[in-house]
């Protein structure tokens, strides 16, 4: 069975067709690259695998682990391993990184029958895994995302995805707005992640980013559709002739 | 459904639902006869066994009251209150002396066991759990008088508060027993003519609470009262003084709760607060009366009058208050900052929900020099609620180097509440500084999405967004009661307990 099967999804979005029937197989341990250029419907993919209000599946499915994902409701497809990093984390003032991540690992614990973490059980875990990425401590003592630079937002997603352990992981535009350092420490995190039981989809409008995070798979998507598969080579020859090719294709 | 929009819906059913504290005491109780009168007065004041002044001084206010309209400026909207269709006094049977806690209606007892506010003298509040990194806080005692309809049931830590000196009891007992120090403050602050709601308080009231702190005292423990509101169609007007003598400070915290009914019921209590020279008192208040149903009816309406004087040199008066109930909410909790170099602090959360109305806010009157005040109010709409700011700041023409700072954030849940902010602001001297700022905002899908993505549900992610919005003025509450406070505004906006 696969990890995520995307079939043939048609998605609304205020009376307007954004995704006209597309699929998408994923593995554990896969890493795909979904590659795009702006509009085509990438965010949108990765928001409605999540849950977030506003968008009309008009046809196909999702089914994940073999079940209907979307009869889910979104905080129950993220205890059941569905982990999004945003393009634009949110800003929370005055609530502690810390408080945030203990409120919402309980959560998904609850939400899977499991206990719930002790405050000094979190403390201790959330310190390693802090640690184990380079993430200064303070970090978690700061509002969610306040005040963070751009890298430090990225930090944070991926804190979270190391912190919840999820089975499959949307990466939305993970490279914008970073420069090169930030962006190799962010994929540095990503890559740290990854294993035999986890997929990851990596969505990005550069192949840039491909050079740190070396795809399985790359999908190229143009208006709504894909309209390419192939193996990491494919991210290179868009780098060369660009995504006009593909325009017509779809 | 867009999140926002569900969350209003959640947010509307919760009322019902959601308040823990509706139930109703089965108990008998003693009244006085339906109606407003000067029998009533009398009757009240014969109740207490009062001395003839007091009596006279009730007599003179209902008077007054008597030639006195309701206000209408504030920005709420309510059908005309019958007054005389209200119980002035109620109180429970059997009334002999009581001489100790075991004495009390074992129903009451349970009540407040209910309600979860210890009567026993035991130090509670064991296992908050501490911030990272943080301590560990000792388990404080905590004074409680617990005020039954028209009277106090229990006070508790008597003997430890005697021996500091400090004088905490049932104000209609201090009315007998101090009759000097009851006599010298009381409506020294808040005059029996100061407006239709006080003036109706100070002819009815019959119970509250009465604080004197000696000079030099640091009051040992915190002080506490909870008022509960029992009896059907009663009205309920408590009367609080707290007098801080020269350098003394004392911490005092209010509760209130309410069972849940149909008809609306009035609360309308006056707070004054004496601070001399030194002195500090600090004053934290979380309302949770009963707010009236999902379709808005029933509820309390709590037409409140709270100011602090402060009297002396150096002195501080600070107000910290949590309003989540009531139906409707009017109440301007004060200070006058009479002393050179007092100052003035009021933090408010006010969370309105369903129909609840609220106007509420402050005055910081600046009188003597080198006075400053300092004003964070937080205000949070949901559902069809009304939620608006009114303050007043002033300084006097010989208040010199006054200084104000004023923030006021509204966040709105929804788009059919409203919040408004009514700032007036008078300088009668060249010499202050006043400063106001002001922000509205909506509570964000981006970010509900966001929380929900983790793994929160709705509610929990409304919850934490309203906390850290607070977070400024849930840090000014006593530790234990910040937990408290903390848990009640998600309840109020969740729609799951714990
Ligand atoms: N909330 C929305 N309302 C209206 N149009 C939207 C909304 N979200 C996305 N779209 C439209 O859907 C298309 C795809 O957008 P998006 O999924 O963000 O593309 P990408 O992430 O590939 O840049 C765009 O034409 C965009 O304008
Ligand atoms: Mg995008």
């Amino acid at each position: 069975m696969s990890l995520l099967e995307v079939k043939d999804l048609k998605v609304r979005v205020e009376e307007r067709e954004i995704l006209h029937g597309l699929s998408l197989t994923v593995n554990p341990g896969e890493v795909h690259a979904i590659m795009g250029p702006n509009g085509s419907g990438k965010s949108t993919l990765s928001h409605v695998i999540a849950g977030k209000p506003g968008y009309e599946v008009t046809g196909g499915q999702i089914l994940f682990r073999g079940e209907d994902l979307l009869e889910m409701e979104p905080n129950e497809r993220a205890a059941n391993g569905v982990f999004l990093a945003f393009q634009y984390p949110v800003e929370i003032p005055g609530v502690t990184t810390w408080n945030f991540l203990h409120a919402a690992l309980n959560a998904q614990r609850k939400a899977r029958g499991e206990d719930e973490i002790s405050s000094p059980a979190f403390l201790k875990k959330v310190r390693e895994v802090a640690k184990s990425l380079n993430i200064p401590q303070d970090m978690l003592k700061r509002g969610v995302n306040v005040g963070f630079s751009g890298g430090e937002k990225k930090r944070n997603e991926i804190l979270q995805m190391a912190l919840f352990e999820p089975a499959v992981c949307i990466l939305d535009e993970m490279d914008s707005g970073l420069d090169i350092d930030a962006l190799r420490i962010a994929a540095d995190g990503v890559n740290a992640l990854r294993s035999p039981e986890r997929a990851m989809v990596v969505i990005t409008h550069y192949q840039r980013l491909l050079n740190y995070i070396v795809p399985d798979f790359v999908h190229v998507m143009s208006k709504g559709r894909v309209v390419k598969s192939g193996g990491k080579e494919l991210a290179l020859e868009l780098e060369e002739s660009g995504y006009a090719q593909f325009e017509d294709a779809a | 459904m867009p999140a926002v929009q569900e969350t209003v819906e959640r947010v509307r059913r919760i009322d019902v639902d959601q308040y823990r504290y509706g139930f109703e005491t089965l108990i008998e109780s003693d009244k006085a006869p339906k109606g407003l009168s000067e029998d009533t007065v009398r009757f009240i004041s014969a109740k207490k066994n009062e001395p003839a002044w007091m009596l006279e001084w009730r007599l003179e206010a209902y008077r007054r009251w008597l030639t006195m309209t309701e206000p209408t400026w504030a920005r709420v909207d309510y059908p005309k209150i019958d007054y005389q269709d209200i119980y002035y006094y109620a109180a429970p049977k059997p009334k002999k002396t009581l001489s100790s806690i075991d004495e009390i209606d074992p129903e009451i007892l349970k009540t407040y066991e209910k309600l979860g506010i210890p009567l026993r003298e035991v130090a509670i509040l064991e296992g908050v759990e501490p911030p990272p990194g943080g301590e560990q806080t000792p388990n404080r005692k905590i004074a409680v008088d617990a005020v039954f309809d028209s009277v106090s049931v229990a006070t508790t830590f008597q003997k430890e508060l005697k021996a500091a000196g400090v004088i905490f009891m049932p104000i209609s007992e201090a009315i007998r027993e101090h009759p000097d120090l009851v006599q010298k403050y009381l409506g020294t602050v808040v005059p029996t003519s100061d407006n239709y709601f006080a003036t109706l308080n100070s002819a009815v009231f019959s119970d509250g609470s009465f604080v004197y702190v000696p000079p030099g005292v640091r009051c040992p423990m915190e002080l506490s009262t909870y008022f509960r509101i029992n009896e059907r169609n009663t009205g309920q007007f408590e009367r609080t003084l707290i007098i801080a003598d020269k350098g003394s400070y004392v911490s005092y915290l209010e509760g209130c709760t309410a069972p849940q009914r149909d008809e609306n019921q009035l609360h309308a209590a006056v707070v004054e607060l004496v601070t001399l020279d030194d002195a500090e008192i600090k004053y934290s208040t979380v309302q949770n009366w009963y707010p009236g149903n999902s379709e808005g009816k029933g509820g309390i309406y709590n037409f409140v009058t709270k100011r602090g004087d402060c009297r002396g040199k150096n002195s501080k008066i600070s107000w910290t208050q949590v309003e989540t109930g009531s139906a409707i909410t009017w109440k301007y909790p004060s200070c006058i900052l009479r002393g050179d170099n007092s100052s003035g602090e009021f933090y408010s959360i006010a969370i309105s929900n369903g129909f609840q109305q609220v106007d509420s806010g402050t005055k910081m009157i600046h009188l003597g020099k080198n006075t400053s005040s300092r004003i964070i109010s937080k205000g949070i709409a949901a559902g069809k609620s009304q939620n608006t700011y009114r303050g007043l700041v002033s300084a006097h023409r010989k208040a010199t180097g006054a200084r104000n700072y004023t923030a006021c954030d509204s966040l709105l849940i929804g788009d059919k509440c409203g919040a408004h902010t009514v700032p007036y602001v008078e300088a009668k001297n060249s010499s202050a500084t006043f400063e106001h700022e002001a922000t509205t905002s909506k509570i964000s899908e981006d970010v509900l999405f966001y929380c929900i993505q983790r793994g929160l549900s709705q509610e929990e992610a409304v919850g934490l967004v309203v906390n850290g919005f607070v977070k400024d003025v849930l840090q000014q509450l006593p530790m234990e009661f910040a937990v408290e406070a903390q848990k009640l505004i998600s309840i109020s906006l969740e729609g799951s307990v714990g």
